[in-house]
This record gives C-alpha cells, sequence and structure tokens, in this order.
C-alpha cells in the first residue's frame, strides 16, 4: 500500500486540460456526441434544426421522458428497474383527466375549469402516482420479489387498469390553466425568462464558488483559479444562451390576436411578443437540480447509491435498505404522475395510449446518460442529457424526412452503441473509472 | 489479569445458528471484559464469523442469549449494535466500493451541515484518523474499489475505531496488510486496550494471537472447544485445540 501513497505524494505530473478542469470525461463525450447529432442535422436541414422554434419544441418534447428519467437514474442506481413507468403515467394521467373532467365538477359541485378543481386533480394525481410506486417498492423490498418481474405486471396492471379508468375513451383537456404545463401554451415570455436565466447563471457561479471555499476551508487541493474562471464562463454562458435562443422564439401573430381577444382588447398594430421559458421546461430543471441535490448532497441519496455498490455494506451500516426501496420507487412513482400530467397537457387530451412504450426511452436515456445497469453508477444530469439527445435525433429524423419504423432503429442502435462505446473507454483507460 | 468478580462487558449465552441442515455455530457462550482482547480462533467454517455477526446484528441467532454489562441486549440488526457502541470490522470489509473512503467511513452515520451531507468536512476527518493508522494512504477522493486490499482494509479499520467504540469485533483486520501496517494495527489495539475497549479478534496467526489476546476462546465445526488464558499455555496447546479440537490435558480438569 505504500507504493501507490508515495506514487500520488510525488511532484503532481504534467496534467491534461481534461484533468486541470477536472471535467466529467463521460459528460464531454455526451455533449461531444449532441453537438455532433445537433451540427449534422443543421447543416443537413439548412438551419432549421437550431432555429429558436426547433430548439423550443425538442426542449418541450424531452420534457416527460427526461423527468421520469431522473427517478430511474435513482432505480437503477440501487440495481432495480422499472418497467412500468409508461404505464403508471397513462395510470395517473387517467386519474387526473377524468377527476378534471367528470369527478370533481360533480362531486364539488364546480364548473370545469375551476382552478380547485385543477390543484384537487393535481394532488390526487401525485397521490396516485406516489401510491403506485410505493407499492411496488414494497413488493420489491419488503417481499423480495426481482424489481423486474414486479414492474413488468405492473406494465400490464396499470396500462390496463387505466383503461377501465377512462372505459377505453379519449378524454379532451381544454382548462387553460392545465394546458400552461404543457409548452407553448404556457410560456414565460421573454422578459421573464432573460431575468430568470441570469439569476440561474448567477446561481450556478455562486455555487461553484462556495463549492471552492468549503474545500479550501479544509485545506484540499482546488483546481486553478483560471481553470474555475473557465467553468464558471461556461456554465453561465450556456445558460444565457439557452434562454436567450427560446426568447427569440415569436408567437404567432393570430395566436396574439386571439389572446388580446380573449381579453376584449384589441391588439396594438405591429406588437410582438416572444415565448421564452416554457413552464415545463422549468419544471424539469427543477426535478433535475432537486434530484442532483438529493443524489450528491442528502442521506436519502448517499444510501441510494452505497445500496447500489454493495446491498450488504449498507445493510452492515445500519441503512434499512428495505425502507430505502420503497422511497425509491415511490419517488419514481411521484415522478411520473408529473410527467403524466405535462403529456396531457402538451396532448391536451387523456389517451389510452399516452406513455405506451415511454418505459424504453426513459431507461434508455438514464443508459445513454452514463447509468450502470450494474448499480451503483448514474447521473441526473446524464440522464436528462440522454433524454435531450434522443429527442434531438428523433426530431432532426423526422425533419429530414426519415420514416417514424427507421427512426426507431436508429434510436435503438445509439443505445447500444452509446454503452459500447463507454465499455471501450473504461477498458482502455482501466478499469477504475 | 483476573476477571473475577467482574461484570463481562459482553456475554454470549448458549448461541445456536444454522442455515438450512447446516449448524453453523453450536451452543457455543464466550464472554468479554472490559480491556481485554479475547482471540477467536478455529479452521476455516468453524463458525467465528457467524458468531460474531449475532454481536454485530448482521445474523438473528435462532437460539441463546446476548448480555451486555450484565443486561439483557435486544440486537435485532446492525443499527441496534452500533447503538450498544458494538463496532464490527466484517472480513468481507462491507465497504461500498463505488464510494469513496470518507463517505465509507461515515455511511449510516453522515456529517451534515444545514441538512446537507458535508463531504469536505468528512473527507478532512479521514484524513486525521487515517493520519494515525496508516499515514502513506492518499487516495481520498477515488471509489474504494480503485483501493489496494490492504487500502481498503484500512478504511474498514478507521471506521470501525473513528466512533468511540465500547465494544470492538476484528474479523481478520490484517489478513491483507503488509507488515508495517500489521504492525501499526497492533499498536492500535493494546492503545483501545489500555483505553478500556473490549476487543474480540479472530485471527489465524497464532504468533499474533499470543502476543495480542489475553484469552482464546478455541471454535471448531460449530462447537466451542474451549477458552484459556494465553499466558497459561504454549502455541502448540492452542493449536492443538484448533487441529484437534481438544483441551490440552494439563488444563483439562
Ligand atoms: N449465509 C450463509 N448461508 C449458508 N451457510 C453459511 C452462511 N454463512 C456461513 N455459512 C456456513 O456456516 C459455517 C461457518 O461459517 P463462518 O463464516 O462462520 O466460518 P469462519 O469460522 O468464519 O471461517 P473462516 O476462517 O474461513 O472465515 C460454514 O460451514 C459456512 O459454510
Ligand atoms: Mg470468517
Amino acid at each position: 500500500m505504500t507504493d501507490t501513497g508515495q506514487a500520488v505524494a510525488a511532484p503532481a505530473p504534467k496534467r491534461s486540460i481534461i484533468d486541470t478542469l477536472e471535467l466529467d470525461v463521460r459528460l464531454l463525450g455526451m455533449l461531444v456526441a449532441f453537438a455532433a447529432i445537433a451540427i449534422v442535422f443543421t447543416i443537413w436541414t439548412g438551419g432549421t434544426f437550431v432555429s429558436p422554434r426547433n430548439v423550443f419544441n425538442i426542449s418541450v418534447q424531452a420534457v416527460p421522458v427526461a423527468v421520469m428519467a431522473c427517478g430511474m437514474v435513482f432505480v437503477i442506481v440501487a440495481r432495480h428497474i422499472d418497467l412500468s413507468v409508461g404505464s403508471m403515467l397513462a395510470m395517473c394521467s387517467a386519474v387526473m383527466a377524468m377527476s378534471q373532467a367528470y369527478w370533481l365538477p360533480s362531486a364539488l359541485g364546480l364548473e370545469y375549469g375551476s382552478p380547485v378543481i385543477l390543484v384537487v386533480t393535481i394532488l390526487i394525481g401525485f397521490a396516485v402516482g406516489t401510491g403506485m410506486g410505493a407499492l411496488t417498492g414494497w413488493l420489491v423490498g419488503y417481499q423480495t420479489i426481482p424489481s423486474f418481474i414486479v414492474t413488468l405486471g405492473g406494465l400490464f396492471v396499470w396500462r390496463n387498469i387505466n383503461w377501465y379508468t377512462t372505459n377505453g375513451q379519449s378524454v379532451s383537456l381544454t382548462d387553460p390553466n392545465l394546458l400552461m404545463f404543457g409548452g407553448t401554451e404556457g410560456v414565460l415570455g421573454a422578459p421573464i425568462s432573460m431575468t430568470l436565466g441570469a439569476l440561474a447563471a448567477a446561481a450556478a457561479v455562486f455555487a461553484l464558488y462556495s463549492a471552492r471555499k468549503n474545500k479550501l476551508s479544509h485545506g484540499f487541493v482546488v483546481k486553478p483559479a483560471w481553470a474555475e474562471g473557465a467553468m464558471m464562463g461556461i456554465v453561465a454562458g450556456a445558460i444565457l444562451l439557452f434562454v436567450t435562443w427560446l426568447s427569440r422564439y415569436p408567437v404567432p401573430e393570430a395566436k396574439l390576436k386571439r389572446l388580446f381577444q380573449a381579453r376584449g382588447e384589441v391588439m396594438p398594430e405591429g406588437y410582438t411578443a416572444m415565448h421564452g421559458l416554457p413552464i415545463s421546461v422549468i419544471i424539469l430543471i427543477v426535478v433535475a437540480v432537486s434530484m442532483t441535490l438529493i443524489a450528491r448532497r442528502s442521506r436519502f441519496g448517499r444510501y441510494i447509491f452505497a445500496t447500489g455498490g454493495n446491498p450488504d455494506a449498507a445493510e452492515l451500516s445500519g441503512i434499512n435498505t428495505r425502507a430505502l426501496t420503497v422511497k425509491i420507487f415511490a419517488l419514481m412513482g411521484f415522478l411520473c404522475a408529473l410527467a403524466g400530467l405535462i403529456a396531457q397537457a402538451r396532448l391536451q387530451s387523456h389517451g389510452n395510449d399516452i406513455g405506451m412504450l415511454e418505459e424504453l426511452r426513459v431507461i434508455a436515456a438514464a443508459v445513454i446518460g452514463g447509468t450502470a445497469l450494474a448499480g451503483g453508477v448514474g447521473t441526473i444530469y446524464g440522464a436528462v442529457l440522454g433524454a435531450l439527445i434522443m429527442q434531438s435525433l428523433q426530431s432532426g429524423m423526422a425533419m429530414v424526412g426519415v420514416d417514424t419504423p427507421f427512426q426507431n432503429v436508429v434510436v435503438g442502435l445509439v443505445l447500444v452503441i452509446a454503452v459500447w462505446v463507454d465499455i471501450i473507454y473504461r477498458k482502455r483507460m482501466g478499469l477504475a473509472k | 489479569m483476573s476477571n473475577a468478580g467482574r461484570t463481562p462487558l459482553v456475554e454470549m449465552r448458549d448461541i445456536s445458528i444454522s442455515f438450512g441442515g447446516i449448524k453453523a455455530v453450536d451452543h457455543v457462550s464466550i464472554d468479554l471484559y472490559p480491556g481485554e482482547v479475547v482471540g477467536l480462533l478455529g479452521h476455516n467454517g468453524a463458525g467465528k464469523s457467524t458468531l460474531i455477526k449475532v454481536l454485530a446484528g448482521a445474523y438473528q441467532a435462532d437460539h441463546g442469549e446476548v448480555l451486555i454489562n450484565g443486561e439483557k441486549a435486544e440486537i435485532r440488526n446492525p443499527r441496534d449494535a452500533r447503538a450498544y457502541n458494538i463496532e464490527t470490522i466484517y472480513q468481507t470489509l462491507a465497504l461500498a466500493d463505488n464510494l469513496d473512503a470518507g463517505a465509507n467511513l461515515f455511511l449510516g452515520r453522515e456529517l451534515m451541515s444545514r441538512g446537507l451531507v458535508n463531504d469536505a468536512k468528512m473527507e478532512a476527518e479521514t484524513r486525521k484518523i487515517m493520519g494515525r493508522l496508516n499515514p502513506n494512504f492518499r487516495k481520498f477522493n477515488v471509489p474504494v474499489k480503485a483501493l489496494s486490499g490492504g487500502q481498503r482494509q484500512s478504511v474498514a479499520i478507521a471506521r470501525a475505531v473513528y466512533f468511540n467504540a465500547k465494544i470492538l469485533i476484528m474479523d481478520e483486520p490484517t489478513a491483507a496488510l503488509g507488515p508495517h501496517e500489521t504492525q501499526m494495527v497492533a499498536e492500535l489495539i493494546q492503545e483501545l486496550k489500555a483505553q478500556g475497549l473490549g476487543i474480540f479478534l479472530i485471527e489465524h496467526d497464532i504468533h499474533n494471537v499470543m502476543k495480542l489476546c489475553d484469552r482464546a476462546s478455541v471454535m471448531k465445526n460449530g462447537q466451542l472447544v474451549g477458552t484459556v488464558n494465553v499466558n497459561e499455555v504454549t502455541d502448540d496447546d492452542i493449536l492443538g485445540m484448533i487441529i484437534l479440537g481438544k483441551k490440552p490435558a494439563h488444563l483439562a480438569a
């Protein structure tokens, strides 16, 4: 044991730029892949691919899968799997659709579209999702049925209880307050978006700065100040670029006119407004940031990773791994409900096939994002990026006229290749990473 | 040292536990006094690890009882054991390979600040304790799967001694250590003993047993062969107990 210790203590060898910036190589790889996809489709479509409108659409479409992928990271890190997320999404969506359109209006004697109904509906939806997840977690954690089996069963069960809940009918949803969660119908406009973007950039810079200060206060080595500055610059720049871009997507004139009419006003000549940040994307960002915080800085997150790394060690360290399993799946269920809300708002209806096959996209997003099926390893930002990469691919292919079956072929190949490249990379670098 | 009249720190009475048909531990009673090191010896598969896992809360005995300071103790899980200030170095080390040394050391007992896990503080504490145990240890920021066997063992030892244990269980703590590190652990054991801890030490090296232990309990095929005061026997006597499963003639009375 002395030899390795000495080697590290020896004068530091010349460090590469990647080491100096302490960049996660895996993240870098994904960003490069993402950039490559964007560049290829931008050239192919003559620029339309990166137009504010398309960036907006890709972001909005990726939200439900990305939200669920955040939860799937925890599930997979803890050495489980959840094949039922698409069906849980459908089940939550069905309950929420029926609650707001039929059950609550008659139970509370209120009109469809009343804010009270929407609030109660959302609470019911969240409770149902969390409950379904907790039930899965109980079967897995306390009854020790493999999660693959429980959730494969759940996939069939929830999908079809969903059918009975709505009697197989689609439910059309028109409440403008609900549609706010869907994307295009719920945007913040340019001024608010830019302000939020500036605040977020400042918060990110501050977070990096305080992490550095904390390390310094314990006398640890930190990266050089210029490298830290560059990191802050890149992060803040990316945030600002994203909000600026979305703030350049104009709301169509006809729609603006309608909005003014609805308020009983006449639109002034030459009036324009921009979309800016959609509320659904903000929800995704809040979910991703909270989940990252949970993963890295909370006991719950620490225990999830410990359990994934070595379940026996976690148990012997006094962690209640059974209760932990229930919590992990309950959180997954909650996120399915949230994704269901966003999905039905975007589609402006609940249909039987909502969320169909979504479980596979969610798992693919997590895995493309670097979550190891063996457990113990995974990041939230990776999963979100994985969802974005898949959505960009599909959107790009659709734009250049690739037909749907072939789109799915490509997505499938990308999944396998992403994991393959990762394995080759790890072998080259020595397993330790 | 005379234990007459003192209350044992730990008494395991008539413990039995079986896996399927195999009686891994068969009506074994051992005890431990404060400031004492009791060696637990026996061939591979004798039941040593299984016996101490009952004390550590990892297993539930099928039969028998555990007394701590003379009072019956209910140890249903590792959390209960920790509440009795029992710390364990497992033979398998019980480390989460994907976490770094600090996260493993504080696993289940994280240092928090404002409701969040304080990794920097934990790393600083880990550096302090490792400085005493294994001053050459430098790999604080990598997952423990990137450590050598001995380095991993150092982390497991650090975890057991950091939290002011009163009862320490060490299951082959030096199996992967080099001579210098083994010497440091030997010194640590003597220091902890002087502080009044009781230590169960599972150890195959008879030389270490003679040097470190006050008493030795020998097991064979799940049963207790006997317990002897180390200063009243020779290493050949103990080897005889391990191999033949009988107490030496001059002590048998
Ligand atoms: N979880 C288990 N399931 C089934 N059998 C077990 C289990 N743990 C231990 N055993 C059996 O119990 C017996 C005692 O095992 P134990 O690990 O206590 O031996 P030991 O004395 O610690 O041996 P060693 O010196 O090799 O560590 C062995 O026959 C072993 O096969
Ligand atoms: Mg053993």
